[in-house]
């Protein structure tokens, strides 16, 4: 009993982290039909500013407490730098091309991003620490459910997934931005038409992507060492998620996290040699059955 | 399906390269063989390609190849050179023929994500295989070729012909299936399924075909790959190395089974030299490539040579 607790608390904090990771992927994938593989590389990026910037943070002597805002603002300089960056700089000239070259373009792009982290960071592994060895991560003390004890840092990658979650479902249909965008998932031609600005959509979209994805590597930098090749190992993972919920849906990438997350949890608990296996054979399962994913059923789509 | 002057320069080409190996220097050997090894995948690549399907899960064979001949030496003992290329074919046929009976029924990303998830799948046995190594993987001897000893000063050279024979074979084979009437199904399905169906030909038997047709030159690259460097791991079935073939493949262009092999040179090439001068840069200039192929030559580093040939 404790240990099927165990299961269901690991897969929710697993869950969340990725959801947070996949959310940014299957957004871009709904509005853009962009599969994006560079997303693992911001995911990167991510991780890589945060190491930065909690360094500068803590190296002017600021109080500890404050690492927190730098990770965020970590992420979101990122996201606010390199989504509008690639979206202008490359993406927007390949808009209505075939899906599997667009795959390809964010794969050259992935190539490209994974040597310049090199580039700025070095290929050592880096870590969120302060001078006392204060981290994020063991800031916030520990939390007890019955006999077993969690880092609280996971409550708070739990929290930033729900957050996330609802204010993406909440803009997305209560706002005129959301439905505006709803729109041009749609019908994009006819939105144009209708005086939709789709560039700036897909623009705002793409940085809103990036940023998520920014947020991902921010959070998890202080709970690992932040070495090069993070993002080529999170990306597969996130693929896996969006896949098995259904690509370019919101609620299909919180099942598929969900799913991912438990199966992953059950599988180190009980029979740990299928850690990786029981992921991808979730994926290949549903692809199989279901190959628009478990929650395509009233996809908004053009035929 | 006749032979023709391609099937011509291919012979030739064999010939040229089996005189010229022992005359090469001992680097130049070594990279044309990792070539020949790379551009029997990726000619498996380039058949798909045609087709218009895009694998990003074809490290699957290729370490299912390298694996089949591995544990044919590390469990069986058997160290024959041509049993292991032989294992890697017959077991990546099998596998391939199974899987192809769903993948002939995917297109476009889900073809791309359900084949990288079985690749995938191999990767997450592989790594958790106490018996085969794990992640660490394990080394193979490759100790005789039928029946003769193959070690000594003259193993590189021998290694060298037989990556040779065995890939300009299969280029030779390809090109004759490319010119038969199934073979030209290929891009006739890429640009319209539906009218291929109204002609009467099965879409899903001719996908499967070239689907088993492929994954056999991956296993059979992988398992040369393995002979060659004797030694195999779990990243040959890890996806940034199903996308290095992908690169290659788009870096080559489809026009012609020269252009993997072409390709795969260039690629080696490039990599040896980039490992050698800016370790930490050379997947930037990759990528850069990628995208100035993907942008200005759709059509593959081997439609600037068709394109001076028409004009």
């Amino acid at each position: 009993m404790a240990q099927l607790l165990a299961v269901v608390i690991d897969g929710l904090i697993y869950s969340s982290w990725l959801f947070i990771i996949a959310v940014g992927l299957t957004l871009i994938y709904g509005v853009m039909k962009i599969l994006n593989i560079a997303h693992g590389s911001l995911y990167a990026l991510g991780a890589f500013a945060a190491v930065s910037f909690t360094s500068a943070w803590f190296n002017a002597g600021l109080p500890a407490a404050g690492s927190f805002g730098m990770l965020a603002l970590a992420a979101i300089v990122v996201g606010l730098i390199a989504g509008p960056v690639i979206e202008r700089g490359l993406l927007q000239f390949q808009y209505g091309k075939d899906e599997v070259v667009l795959v390809l373009v964010t794969y050259a792009l992935f190539l490209i991003l994974e040597d310049l982290i090199k580039f700025i960071w070095g290929v050592d592994p880096l870590f969120v620490q302060g001078p006392m060895g204060e981290t994020p991560y063991s800031m916030l003390g520990t939390i007890s459910v019955g006999e077993l004890t969690y880092p609280g840092y996971n409550l708070l990658l739990v929290a930033v997934a729900i957050a996330t979650g609802l204010v993406l479902a909440w803009a997305l249909s209560s706002t005129r931005s959301g439905k505006l965008l709803k729109a041009v998932i749609h019908d994009r031609e006819m939105s144009a038409a209708l005086g939709i600005n789709v560039g700036m959509t897909y623009f705002v979209t793409f940085t809103v992507g990036a940023t998520l994805a920014a947020i991902g590597g921010a959070l998890t930098a202080p709970t690992v060492s932040v070495i090069t090749g993070m993002g080529a190992e999170v990306i597969v993972l996130a693929f896996a998620v969006v896949v098995i919920g259904g690509l370019g849906s919101l609620g299909g990438a919180a099942l598929g996290a969900v799913i991912v997350g438990l199966v992953r949890a059950a599988a180190v608990h009980y029979y740990p040699e299928a850690e990786l296996f029981s992921i991808y054979f979730v994926m290949a399962l549903v692809l199989i059955l279901r190959p628009k994913g478990l929650f395509s059923g009233a996809e908004v789509r053009k035929i | 399906m006749k032979f023709d002057r391609t099937c011509i320069a291919i012979v030739g080409l064999a010939v040229v390269l089996l005189i010229a190996g022992p005359l090469l220097p001992a680097w130049a050997v070594s990279l044309a063989n990792v070539s020949l090894c790379l551009g029997t995948v990726v000619l498996g690549m380039m058949l798909l390609m045609r087709t218009g399907l895009v694998s990003f899960g074809h490290g699957l064979y290729y370490c299912l190849g390298a694996y089949a001949a591995g544990t044919l030496e590390n469990l069986v003992k058997v160290s024959d050179i041509a049993l292991m290329v032989l294992a890697g074919a017959a077991v990546t046929a099998v596998v391939s023929g199974l899987l192809g009976l769903l993948l002939s029924r995917y297109r476009e990303i889900f073809f791309a994500m359900l084949s990288l998830a079985f690749s995938m799948i191999l990767y997450g046995l592989l790594v958790k295989s106490a018996a085969l190594g794990s992640t660490d993987g394990f080394n193979i001897s490759a100790k005789t070729l039928a029946g003769f000893a193959v070690d000594g000063d003259s193993r590189r050279v021998v290694l060298y012909s037989i990556a040779v024979i065995v890939t300009l074979g299969s280029a030779l084979l390809l090109h004759l299936y490319l010119s038969s009437h199934r073979g030209r199904l290929a891009g006739a399905i890429r640009d319209n399924e539906l009218r291929v169906e109204y002609m009467g030909a099965s879409v899903r038997a001719t996908i499967h075909v070239n689907y088993v047709i492929s994954a056999v030159l991956a296993g059979i690259g992988g398992a040369l790959m393995a002979v060659n460097i004797g030694h195999i791991d779990p990243e040959m079935a890890y996806w940034p190395q199903s996308g290095e073939f992908v690169f290659v493949a788009i870096l080559s262009g489809t026009g012609s089974v020269f252009a993997p092999l072409a390709g795969a040179l260039v690629f080696e090439t490039i990599r040896s030299f980039a490992y050698e001068y800016s370790p930490n840069t050379w997947q930037m200039v990759l990528g850069i490539t990628m995208l100035l192929v993907i942008l200005f030559l759709p059509g593959g580093l081997w439609s600037i040579f068709k394109r001076r040939k028409a004009g």
